[in-house]
């Protein structure tokens, strides 16, 4: 880089300027993810949901989609689906949506499948070419089990889609380790200044912007760094404290008096910048650099503990960030800087020293990575950026684990194991939506056992004829998992709250009846638009996804996020 | 319900209605949570067909397209924007052939033609446009704005039109927007429930950079395009308008803020940058988008068919926050209307200054202040006009007010009324000393 000739100018190309306004959000890598990916949507039902699911996947580029449906255009499907047009017919529905879709982006290859799914599932490996895996239900269980299944062997994610009326719910399967780097977190609330812990090069660079202080001129006492002022009064403040920094709350409390009565007042503005900035980073500033629980969990998975030759680089970047752990009861040093009042050169230099650190905590790791995939006798390195990325987010790392979905198999009742006592307890919770979530499993039992004919695994919706007939089945059915759920966690709900609970139950199944398997096109926008989020993020790996099952009431415009 | 039978409708029975069969489920058969009053059948479905409702804004196209198969047959659209091709990541109506042309029209004729009987008429303009007479030929109001300006315009408006006399002239006005993977939806019963203005102290402007830290201690690259924004443009280009959309300016700025960066040893100006900071560019993905306008366009499917209790009826809830970039997360509640908001409550509402501020040091802060958001103020008290944008001669005779301080221009607890040119309201503000 010389400073005499100018820099080329790249101007964005047409790809940039046509996804500037994502490409904020997840950068070119996000990008590159959603491009090399293939999304299969196996539809069915009035089928909009996953229409709309694609139609959002379709605009940010995703490489390829296949749409799995062997339905025929109908009348219905006009009133409903956008994706659709009256020349279609009596057409396949699988073709034409492709279509249509297909013209949303040009770079965007679609496919569709118009076999049944159950000849479709019969065919071994059948599977593998899809990156992610979206299902719409009705399905009947047996095919949902057999799909589930299938797609955890190949670590393939699922979703699992209702949308019926002014209700929706999906569950997402992800592999059984999902680890997350780049999680994005909130950057207001991540600043990682290490003040308690100053390394040498910190101490003696604060030192030095704080000689003589009191005598500085105000414009110099106004720039001083507010990381710096922290620094130098916490060093003022073990001098009267044996050496220790503030322990507790109300020792901050008193350190921050002592920050505020150091800011000049006498000077043209009659306050300083810094010393507010300084005030206001006490309490979330002077924190011990311990790892958050959600980083010990991945420091103690088995997969970290146990590394093979073939493990996933994740983990052993995480090993070797464990071994730093240990070594240093802190996690390397992010290297950025917050925004401080300050002269720029002053803030250039110490923008450096945090830099200059962050590097060599990132050798250090990466030392140990070497190390580790010799160890192991692994053949391809870990690519450099990747145990950066790491080192940079280490703080705010994330693990997930894929859970099954509950699959209504007849003549088996739902099972919810280590969740039981979370979800019995959850019934009487009012700001929870398990009762609607059961209200969809009660649905998917209903329909399990009614079939609409005895082709393809097709299957009927409570209320399509019978209302009422229908609404008193399904309540019964939703009833039992509710008694079922109760007595597999082991716990009692008295009266009145059992009554509520049931009465509660017996609504969300009589709305959902009362749509008789149609879907709004409202909820189901809406709800396309929640799944391709999530799609986006199972496929980039970045930001934090749904844990496991999201429930939208469109009636009260709630929505629960819970794990089963 | 003995048997799901289908009624005849006027309004395209038989076959034209089989296309409605899933609508109508909900149309024909009441729920759990409906009006014991309520009658679902064809009064419902001719309701919704000769609903006159208006959609506008970025969130354009995914309102048509909703409204528009939620069985509404007369929508209206506004938009003064063209196509853009960073639009087409997210308005799904539109194609690379479109750049240009206007949203409106495009959009309109593009749902036209996919949702056979509905009929949409696009206007491409601004909103600020029309007045009185044209807003009140609807039912309601769908927004998805960009501007909180022009949000609050639309909103002052409908207040105003309120005639307790004349029902119909209380026109529901249902608010979306998103940034990234966040947004809201809300519905407003003007003078009923809590409005745009009520609730302005949501939706706080960026505090901006102070110039002095633009002009002689920058720190961060957007501390370099800032500078070459609005200080270097203004010595160097004055007699050219800069044009965000120019390439060639936008390269002016990214090389000048470059070489700016590079003077200070900072690192990280590129093009993008310059373009997101000149611009004020907010994120926007398609999802969102999907989420936020089908909230918004379920509120106004409840509300003109009662098919299910809505967002914004008086006591309850009326505003959905929506965040996804961690987990998914909603949180719906009741925003409470203000006494003392400026459009529609009827008291001053209280702002706390400090005597010592000049008019000038003032009128400024009300840009930044969450509650005021005022760019180019008039104010005056009871007695006297303090300062005057325009006309001319008016700014001129009150301009010598702007260096004096508040406590020689007004008494603490006084009232203060303020317009602004992008408002049609005056604001009152009780101005109160602090200590």
């Amino acid at each position: 880089m010389t400073a005499t000739t100018p820099p080329p100018l790249q101007g964005p190309t047409s790809k940039e300027k046509k996804y500037d306004r994502q490409l904020r959000l997840w950068a070119a890598s996000g990008q590159a993810a959603l491009e090399e990916s293939h999304i299969l949507l196996i539809n069915s039902g009035p089928g909009v949901v996953g229409v709309e699911t694609l139609k959002n996947l379709v605009l940010p580029g995703i490489g390829q989609f296949t749409i799995l449906d062997s339905a025929i255009v109908t009348e219905a499907d006009l009133g409903v689906n956008f994706f659709l047009e009256e020349e279609h017919l009596g057409g396949f529905r699988a073709e034409h949506t492709c279509n249509l879709l297909k013209e949303l982006n040009p770079d965007v290859q679609g496919h569709y499948i118009t076999e049944p799914v159950e000849s479709f599932l019969s065919k071994p490996d059948i599977l593998k070419p899809y990156t992610l895996i979206l299902v719409s239900a009705p399905i009947s269980p047996e095919l949902l089990s057999r799909l589930e299944t299938n797609a955890v062997a190949s670590a393939i994610p699922t979703f699992y889609i209702h949308c019926i009326g002014f209700y929706s719910h999906f569950s997402v399967h992800l592999p059984s380790a999902f680890p997350i780097v780049d999680t994005h977190p909130d950057p207001v609330t991540t600043a990682d200044l290490r003040l308690l812990t100053p390394w040498p090069a910190l101490s003696s660079f604060a030192e030095e912007k704080t000689t003589e202080l009191e005598e500085m001129s105000h414009h110099d006492h106004g720039h001083v760094p507010y990381a710096v002022l922290l620094l130098y009064y916490l060093e003022e403040w073990k001098k009267t404290h044996n050496g220790q920094v503030p322990q507790n709350y109300r020792e901050k409390i008193a350190f921050r008096d002592m920050v505020t009565i150091g800011a000049r007042t006498n000077n043209p503005e009659g306050a300083e910048e810094n010393y507010d900035e300084a005030v206001a980073a006490v309490l979330k500033s002077l924190n011990p650099a311990e790892a958050s629980s959600a980083v010990r969990e991945v420091f103690q998975a088995e997969e970290c503990k146990s590394l093979t030759p073939e493990s996933a680089s994740f983990w052993i970047i995480a090993h070797a960030m464990s071994i730093f752990y240990k070594n240093h009861s802190s996690l390397p040093l992010p290297g950025s800087v917050p925004d401080m009042k300050a002269k720029s050169a002053d803030y250039i230099q110490l923008q450096n020293v945090y830099k200059t650190k962050a590097r060599q905590d990132f050798a250090e790791v990466l030392d140990t990575v070497r190390s580790l995939e010799k160890r192991l006798g692994r053949i391809v390195a870990i690519d450099e950026k990747e145990v950066e990325a790491f080192c940079k987010n280490a703080a705010h790392i994330k693990l997930v684990r894929g859970r099954p979905f509950h699959v209504t198999l007849p003549g088996e009742g739902v099972r919810w194991g280590d969740r039981a006592k979370f979800a019995a307890q959850s019934l009487t919770n009012p700001d929870s939506l398990i009762l609607l979530y059961i209200a969809f499993l009660a649905t998917d039992a209903f329909t399990a056992t009614h079939p609409a004919d005895d082709l393809g695994g097709a299957v009927k919706a409570p209320g399509e004829v019978d209302p009422e007939t229908d609404a008193e089945k399904v309540t019964g059915i939703a009833l039992k998992i509710i008694d079922d759920l109760i007595s597999e966690a082991g716990m009692f709900i008295e009266e009145p709250e059992y009554s509520e609970v049931r009465s509660k139950a017996g609504e969300y199944v009589q709305e959902i009846v009362r749509a008789g398997g149609a879907e709004l096109h409202n909820i189901a926008a809406l709800t396309g638009g929640l799944v391709a989020q999530e799609v986006i993020k199972a496929v980039t790996k970045q930001y934090i996804p749904v844990d496991n099952t999201c429930i939208f009431d469109g009636v009260t415009s709630k929505s629960s996020v819970l794990r089963f | 319900m003995a048997e799901d039978s289908k009624p005849n409708f006027s309004n395209g029975a038989g076959a034209q209605r089989l296309r409605w069969k899933y609508l109508d489920n909900i149309l024909n058969r009441p729920g759990p949570f409906t009006d014991p009053d309520w009658e679902p059948g064809e009064a419902v479905v001719e309701g919704l067909s000769r609903a006159k409702i208006l959609g506008a804004g970025g969130l354009g196209c995914e309102i048509l397209k909703n409204l528009a198969l939620s069985g509404f047959k007369d929508i209206h659209v506004i938009d003064m924007d063209t196509i853009d091709v960073s639009n087409l990541n997210r308005q799904f109506l539109f194609r690379h052939a479109d750049v240009g042309k206007f949203k409106a029209e495009v959009a309109a004729r593009f749902v036209e033609k996919r949702v056979k009987g509905v009929k949409i008429t696009p206007y491409c303009g601004k909103i600020q446009d029309k007045d009185e007479d044209y807003y009140m030929q609807f039912a309601m109001i769908v927004c998805g704005l960009d501007s909180i300006e022009a949000r609050r315009w639309i909103n002052a408006t409908l207040v105003g039109m309120v005639d307790e006399n004349d029902p119909d002239s209380l026109k529901p006005l249902i608010d979306g927007g998103t940034e990234g993977f966040k947004g809201q939806a809300r519905v407003i019963f003007p003078t009923m429930t809590s409005c745009i203005e009520c609730q302005l102290d949501m939706h706080a402007p960026r505090a901006a950079v102070p110039l002095c830290t633009l002009a002689t201690i920058p720190r961060q690259p957007q501390h370099c395009i800032e500078w070459a924004h609005i200080i270097a443009w203004e010595e160097e280009r004055k007699d050219i308008t800069l044009d965000n959309d120019d390439p060639e300016h936008i390269t002016w700025l990214y090389q000048k803020a470059l070489k700016r960066a590079q003077e200070f040893n900072i690192s990280g100006v590129t093009y993008s940058m310059t373009q997101g900071v000149v611009k004020n560019i907010i994120p926007a993905i398609a999802s969102t988008n999907a989420i936020v306008a089908a909230s918004c366009c379920n509120e106004a499917f409840k509300i003109a068919t009662s098919t299910n209790p809505f967002l914004g009826f008086p006591e309850t809830d009326n505003y959905m926050m929506y965040t996804g970039d961690e987990s998914i997360y909603t949180y719906t509640f009741q925003h409470m209307k203000k006494p003392d908001c400026p459009v529609c409550g009827n008291l001053a509402k209280n702002l706390e200054v400090d005597p010592a501020f000049t008019l000038q040091d003032f009128i400024e802060s009300l840009a930044e202040r969450p509650e005021a958001q005022l760019k180019k103020p008039t104010i005056r008290t009871e007695a006297k006009s303090l300062y005057y944008q325009s006309p001319p001669a008016l700014e001129e005779q009150t301009r010598p007010n702007l260096s004096k301080k508040l406590n020689e221009l007004v008494s603490d607890g006084e009232e203060v009324a303020i317009s602004d040119p992008a408002f049609q309201i005056t604001f009152k503000f009780k101005l109160l000393f602090s200590k």
